[in-house]
């Protein structure tokens, strides 16, 4: 661990937003607006946010599925940015994803023999009976039987069709796989199952992830540092262990006061914000966070946090730690 | 005890790995023919298509030549059904005719299809300036007045065979379908298990055709059956206008076309009746079939 793996720097991904009859564009939504982070190499990131918040636009970002607006992403010395879609595609081979729906992300026509050999065959494994036997071997490591492999994604629960779908991802021996909130479809009996799966998987062939989701305790479970965003940009990210026993931001600290703990006679003070998260195509001045901040001052409203270093390892965009 | 162990594993193996797996498209084969009228229209098609292939079974005359001593003649004898006032000899060319309206059916629904996909496929799939160009020019071809465009391009070539008309009625008929394939093409494109397939790094080309076309087959068949009933019944709108098949090449359109004046259509049932039922019934068989594959395919049918 310690070797960055993947670096992004000022990621930016609006959504034009057109209207009137000529369809001009009179302004965007900033999915993500300024989101600078790395990943080191076998290293679980968590990234959690609101609904709304840009985590999902960001992991889709870096894999190219949406387009972003600006920014820098540095995989093996490249800017993946400035890749064009063919010099992007042998990239694919090193960066994966795993979708949050299970039942949307495999193709129903398909076999989950054939889903399975799609990377293969593309990526030129021209042997039949070699690729063959990598989809019976890529089953049996996501735990189930390679008789499977003549199945249609039907005819699967939701938990098989996921570790189906991790099987997928897992099949060119990727770097870094971007899990997008792979458990919160799942049944709460299946989503440990799978969250070991994945943590399994990850020893057995040096997987990084980057694990998108919007439940703290199932991030704390399997994160080694967390990210937390806020209306497209980072608010704050440390070491898990960390940022769980001394939350910096304002927010951060109302998101954990949030999950619930398994404790009946446990005191604790909910800080209950006021409001609802505003829109990401006019987001307020200075910290966007400002209108619903219990500690808001007057510098809030109007200058924006500088993200900076507050302590080792430990990432803040705040004027109370300014 | 001793006989028995050497067959009972085997059948404890062959427990999970026996049960079918039914594709998709089994399912929804199975589910059309539960559909009596689909099935029954299916059989009636199969008759028509036979009769007119296999016309030469059912009569030897022939249907382009003209019987100049016996026009006008009431059906019996010879001439089972008759004959026009041009001489022809109606029953064959009810038969006859049949091929040419079958013809222009299938092969201009192959044609429609094939150019709504590529385009529709290109402008759904790509979108931005590749969608404006096709989609652009599909409106043009749209709003082009469509009876004028055919007798305008049949006058133009100048030609009676049926290859021209073809052409023509494809020419007419390729926008509605793009449109309606781009569409479906649109509704895929951010599909996860297409992004998964960009993801595994499969081409433009692959994830077009492996992953988003088989799963729009079934809305694409059931359109394609649709427009099949409207190109037959657009032949014979051509037809009794005077810009279809042309004669003495049979079909049912131009039979009718023959029949259209006032004694014929009042005191001779048997010159149009013939033709008018074989395009109706043909044309009802292929929408029914329409709707059986609609709710074959439709995954809210249940059973």
């Amino acid at each position: 661990m310690g070797e960055v793996l993947l670096e992004v720097k000022d990621l930016k991904t609006y959504y034009p937003i057109r209207s009137g009859i000529l369809q001009r564009v009179t302004g965007y939504v900033r999915a993500v607006d300024g989101v600078s982070f790395t990943i080191e190499d076998g290293e679980t990131l968590g990234l959690v946010g609101e609904s709304g918040s840009g985590k999902s636009t960001t992991g889709r970002s870096i894999l190219r599925l949406t387009q972003p607006t600006g920014g820098e992403v540095w995989f093996q010395g490249k800017n993946l940015l400035r890749l064009d879609e063919r010099e992007m595609r042998p990239m694919r081979r090193h960066l994966q994803i795993i979708f949050q729906d299970p039942y949307a992300s495999l193709d129903p026509r398909m076999t989950v023999g054939q889903i399975l050999e799609e990377p293969l065959l593309v990526h030129g494994v021209e042997d039949r009976a070699e690729r063959r036997r990598r989809v019976q071997e890529l089953l049996e490591v996501v735990g189930l039987g390679a008789y499977h492999m003549h199945r249609y994604a039907h005819e699967f629960s939701g938990g098989q069709r996921q570790r189906i779908g991790i099987a997928r991802a897992l099949a060119l021996h990727p770097k870094l796989i971007v899990a997008d909130e792979p458990v919160s479809a799942l049944d709460v009996s299946i989503q440990s199952q799978v969250l070991n799966l994945m943590q399994d998987l990850q020893e057995q062939f040096q997987l990084t992830y980057l694990f998108i989701a919007h439940d703290l305790s199932v991030v704390r479970h399997i994160s080694t540092r967390i990210g937390v965003m806020y209306l497209g940009r980072l608010v704050e990210l440390g070491p898990s262990e960390s940022v769980y026993d001394e939350p910096l931001h304002p927010y951060t600290q109302a998101l954990l006061s949030a999950v619930p703990v398994p404790d009946p006679e446990a005191k604790r003070e909910r800080i209950v914000l006021k409001g609802d998260v505003p829109s990401a195509s006019n987001p307020p001045s200075g910290c966007a966070f400002h209108p619903r901040c219990p500690h808001a001052m007057d510098v809030c409203k109007t200058v924006r946090p500088e993200w900076k270093q507050v302590a080792p390892g430990r990432f803040v965009a705040c004027h109370l730690h300014a | 005890m001793s006989a028995s162990p050497a067959t009972a594993p085997e059948k404890t193996q062959a427990q999970p790995r026996g049960r079918v797996s039914k594709s998709p498209t089994r399912l929804a084969f199975e589910r059309f023919m539960y559909n009596k009228a689909a099935v029954v229209s299916v059989i009636v098609l199969l008759v028509i298509i036979f009769i007119s292939i296999g016309a030469p079974l059912f009569t030897h005359l022939d249907p382009t030549h003209q019987y100049l001593t016996e026009t006008d003649a009431p059906p019996g004898g010879v001439h089972v059904l008759g004959t026009d006032k041009n001489g022809f000899d109606l029953f064959s060319r009810d038969l006859y005719g049949g091929r040419n309206d079958l013809l222009i059916g299938f092969v201009d629904t192959l044609i429609v299809m094939g150019i709504g996909i590529l385009l529709g496929g290109l402008a759904g799939y790509y979108g931005g300036w590749v969608d404006s160009v096709i989609m652009r020019f599909c409106d043009f071809m749209l709003n082009f007045p469509f009876l004028l465009l055919i007798i305008v391009l049949t006058s133009i070539f100048n030609s009676s065979g049926v290859w021209l008309l073809i052409g023509v009625i494809a020419i007419v008929f390729w926008p509605p379908t793009t449109r309606m394939v781009r569409g479906l093409f649109l509704n895929l494109r951010e599909a996860e298990f297409v992004l998964a397939a960009k993801m595994a790094g499969a081409g433009p080309w692959r994830i077009m055709f492996r992953h988003m076309l088989p799963n729009i087959m079934g809305t694409i068949v059931v359109n394609a059956t649709f427009t099949m009933a409207n190109l037959i019944a657009a032949e014979a709108a051509l037809a009794v206008i005077g810009f279809g098949v042309q004669p003495p090449n049979p079909s049912w359109g131009n039979v009718l076309y023959d029949a259209l004046d006032y004694f014929t259509l009042k005191g001779e049932p048997w010159v149009w009746l013939p033709p008018a039922g074989l395009l109706t019934i043909t044309i009802l068989c292929i929408n029914f079939i329409g709707d059986g594959l609609r709710d074959a395919f439709d995954p809210s049918f249940e059973k």
